[in-house]
C-alpha cells in the first residue's frame, strides 16, 4: 500500500488509473442503482458482452483500413447502443421472448468480436484487455472521453430522475399518466449501455455486471430511497475501484479482478449480516 | 373534475372480443358504466377480468368491437383514470418512500420540468392525509404492511384528481377489518367519482356495489340483488350465497345481455 502511494506521485499512468476509477464510479453508482432496482442486470450483461463485437470491428478497421480515428471505445459505444435498443424494443413489444433475445445479443456480439479479432493481422494482445480490462492502460485522451460520457450520464440520469424512477417502479401506471414510457425506458437502457462501455475500460467485459451491480446492491441495504442508494453506491464504487487498485499494485495482481473480489466480499458481508439479523436493512 | 363533463357513459364496451395468441379470452362483451356507478367485476382467475381493465385503459387493443372511455378512444382519455394495480405486480423491495410513490400520480401532462412543483407536493400531502398515511410519508416501501401498501397505492391513484377509479384486486393482501375500511372509503369516494374494481373473490362484493359484472370469457351484468347467473354458480358453487344482498342497484342497474 505504501508502495502504491509512493508510486502515485511518480507515475502518471497510476494517477490516470485512479482518476478513471473515480470518474467511472459516478456513472456506475447512478446507473447501477437503476439496474439493481429494476432488476435488469442480465440486460446489462448482454450489452457488456456484445461490446466485444464493436471493439473487434473497430480494431479491425483501424488496422486493416488504417482508420486511425476508429478507436475501439468508439466501436464499443456503437455496439452497446445497438444492443440496448434491440433488447429494449423487443422487451417492450414481445415481453415473453425477452430472455431469448438477451441471450442472442449476448452471444452474437461476442461471436462477431471473436471473428474480427481472429481476422485482424498482427499480435492480438487486445482480446485479453477487452475481456479483463486494463485500468493501468488508460491514457490521457481516454480520460477525456470517460469524463465526457460521465457528464452526459450524470446530467441525463438526474434530470429525468422522477421519470426513470416511476418507469422502473410501475410502467403501466405512468403510461396512464401520459408519460412516454417506451422512450424513457429506451433512453435509460442507452445510458446503461454507455455506463457499461465506461466500465469495460476499467474491469473488462466479463466483470462489468459485477462492478455495475455490487456497489448498488450493497448500498440497497442502507437506503430507503433511490437517490440515497445512488449516492451511497457512488461512494462504494469509489471505495472498490480505488481500494482494489491499491491492493493489487504491490503484489502485481490484475487490478480488475482485485476490484471485483473486493466489491464481492463487501457485498457478501452486508448480505450475510443482514440475513443474520432476519433480513433487516441497516437504516435508522 | 378537471375536464368538461361528458354526459355519456364513462366506459362503453361494444361487442368487444379479445384473443391472446389465437386463444379467445373475451367474446362479444358489452358493458356500460355510467357516471358514479360502482361496478365490481368478478370471475375466476383467467376468466378475463384483468383483460377488461387493460382494454378500458388502452393497454391492450381489442381483437374486435370498440372500447370508449369518456366517449373517446382510451389512449385519449386514460389520464382521467386513477389506477390501483394488483399488489403482486409491484416489487416490494423497490427503494422508494411512501411520498415518492404518491408523487408519481402527479407525473404526466403539465408537469414541471425536472422536479415536482409546490402544488404537486401539497396535493400529495393531502392525499396522504385522506388515507391516514401522513405519519408514514418517509417510510420506505418495504417496511409497509399489506394494508398500508394498499392505501399508498390508493393515495397515488387519487392524487391526480381522477374521474374514474380502477382497482385491480384491491383487497388481495389485507385482512377483513382493513377490507371493510377500504370499502367504506370507496363508498365515500363514489359520491364524486365512478368506481370499477376487479376481484376474484365474491366475498368482496359488499352492499356498497351497485352492479356486478361476471366475466368468464363472456360477460353478464347484474344488479347486486339478482345474482343467480349460471356462470357464477358453475364456477363458484357454494360461494354464490355470499353475494345475495338486499340493496337495490342504484338505477336498477340490470342489463342482462
Amino acid at each position: 500500500m505504501t508502495e502504491f502511494i509512493g508510486d502515485l506521485a511518480r507515475f502518471s499512468f497510476l494517477r490516470y488509473a485512479l482518476l478513471a476509477g473515480v470518474l467511472v464510479s459516478i456513472a456506475c453508482g447512478i446507473m447501477g442503482s437503476y439496474v439493481v432496482a429494476r432488476r435488469i442486470s442480465y440486460i446489462a450483461g448482454a450489452i457488456a458482452h456484445s461490446v466485444l463485437g464493436g471493439m473487434g470491428a473497430a480494431r479491425y478497421g483501424e488496422v486493416v483500413f488504417g482508420l486511425s480515428w476508429l478507436h475501439p471505445l468508439l466501436g464499443a459505444i456503437v455496439a452497446a447502443l445497438i444492443s440496448a435498443l434491440v433488447i429494449g424494443l423487443v422487451s417492450l413489444r414481445a415481453r415473453e421472448r425477452e430472455d431469448t433475445v438477451i441471450g442472442a445479443v449476448w452471444a452474437i456480439g461476442m461471436a462477431v468480436g471473436i471473428l474480427f479479432i481472429f481476422k485482424t493481422p498482427g499480435y492480438n494482445e487486445n482480446l485479453m484487455s477487452y475481456l479483463f480490462g486494463n485500468i493501468l492502460m488508460v491514457s490521457r485522451e481516454d480520460l477525456w472521453l470517460i469524463a465526457g460520457l460521465n457528464l452526459l450520464i450524470l446530467v441525463t440520469g438526474l434530470v429525468f430522475y422522477r421519470q426513470f424512477l416511476a418507469v422502473c417502479f410501475d410502467d403501466e401506471f405512468v403510461l396512464l399518466r401520459g408519460l412516454k414510457v417506451q422512450a424513457y425506458y429506451l433512453l435509460l437502457l442507452c445510458l446503461i449501455a454507455l455506463t457499461v462501455v465506461l466500465l469495460v475500460s476499467v474491469v473488462g467485459i466479463i466483470m462489468v455486471i459485477a462492478l455495475l451491480t455490487l456497489p448498488a446492491a450493497t448500498a440497497s441495504y442502507f437506503s430507503r430511497r433511490l437517490w440515497q442508494m445512488m449516492g451511497l453506491s457512488v461512494i462504494f464504487s469509489i471505495l472498490f475501484t480505488t481500494g482494489g487498485l491499491a491492493l493489487s499494485y504491490a503484489p502485481g495482481l490484475p487490478a480488475g479482478a482485485t476490484i471485483i473480489i473486493f466489491a464481492g466480499v463487501v457485498y457478501l458481508l452486508a448480505a450475510v449480516v443482514s440475513s443474520a439479523l432476519g433480513g433487516r436493512r441497516f437504516i435508522a | 373534475m378537471s375536464e368538461t363533463r361528458f354526459s355519456g357513459p364513462v366506459v362503453e364496451l361494444k361487442h368487444v372480443s379479445f384473443a391472446y395468441h389465437g386463444m379467445p379470452v373475451l367474446e362479444d362483451v358489452n358493458l356500460t358504466v355510467d357516471h358514479r356507478d360502482f361496478l365490481s367485476v368478478v370471475g375466476p382467475n383467467g376468466g378475463g377480468k384483468t383483460t377488461i381493465l387493460k382494454l378500458i385503459m388502452g393497454l391492450m387493443k381489442p381483437t374486435g368491437g370498440t372500447v370508449r372511455l369518456f366517449g373517446a378512444p382510451p389512449e385519449k382519455a386514460r389520464h382521467r383514470i386513477g389506477y390501483m394495480p394488483q399488489y403482486a405486480s409491484l416489487d416490494p423491495l423497490f427503494p422508494v418512500s411512501v411520498l415518492d410513490v404518491v408523487l408519481m400520480g402527479r407525473l404526466g401532462r403539465g408537469m414541471s420540468f425536472w422536479r415536482y412543483s409546490r402544488s404537486d407536493r401539497r396535493r400529495a400531502e393531502e392525499a396522504l392525509e385522506i388515507m391516514e398515511l401522513a405519519p408514514l410519508r418517509d417510510r420506505p416501501f418495504f417496511q409497509l404492511s399489506g394494508g398500508q401498501f394498499q392505501r399508498v397505492l390508493l393515495a397515488r391513484a387519487l392524487v391526480s384528481n381522477p374521474d374514474l377509479l380502477l382497482l385491480d384486486e384491491p383487497t388481495s393482501n389485507v385482512d377483513a377489518a382493513i377490507e371493510t375500511g377500504l370499502y367504506e372509503l370507496l363508498h365515500r369516494l363514489n359520491e364524486k367519482l365512478t368506481v370499477i374494481l376487479v376481484t376474484h373473490d365474491l366475498g368482496f362484493v359488499s352492499h356498497y356495489v351497485d352492479k356486478v359484472a361476471c366475466v368468464n370469457r363472456r360477460l353478464v351484468t347484474h344488479p347486486t340483488c339478482e345474482i343467480t347467473g349460471e356462470i357464477i354458480s358453475a364456477v363458484y358453487g357454494s360461494h354464490v350465497q355470499m353475494i345475495r344482498h338486499d340493496t337495490k342497484g342504484r338505477d336498477g342497474g340490470c342489463s342482462h345481455d
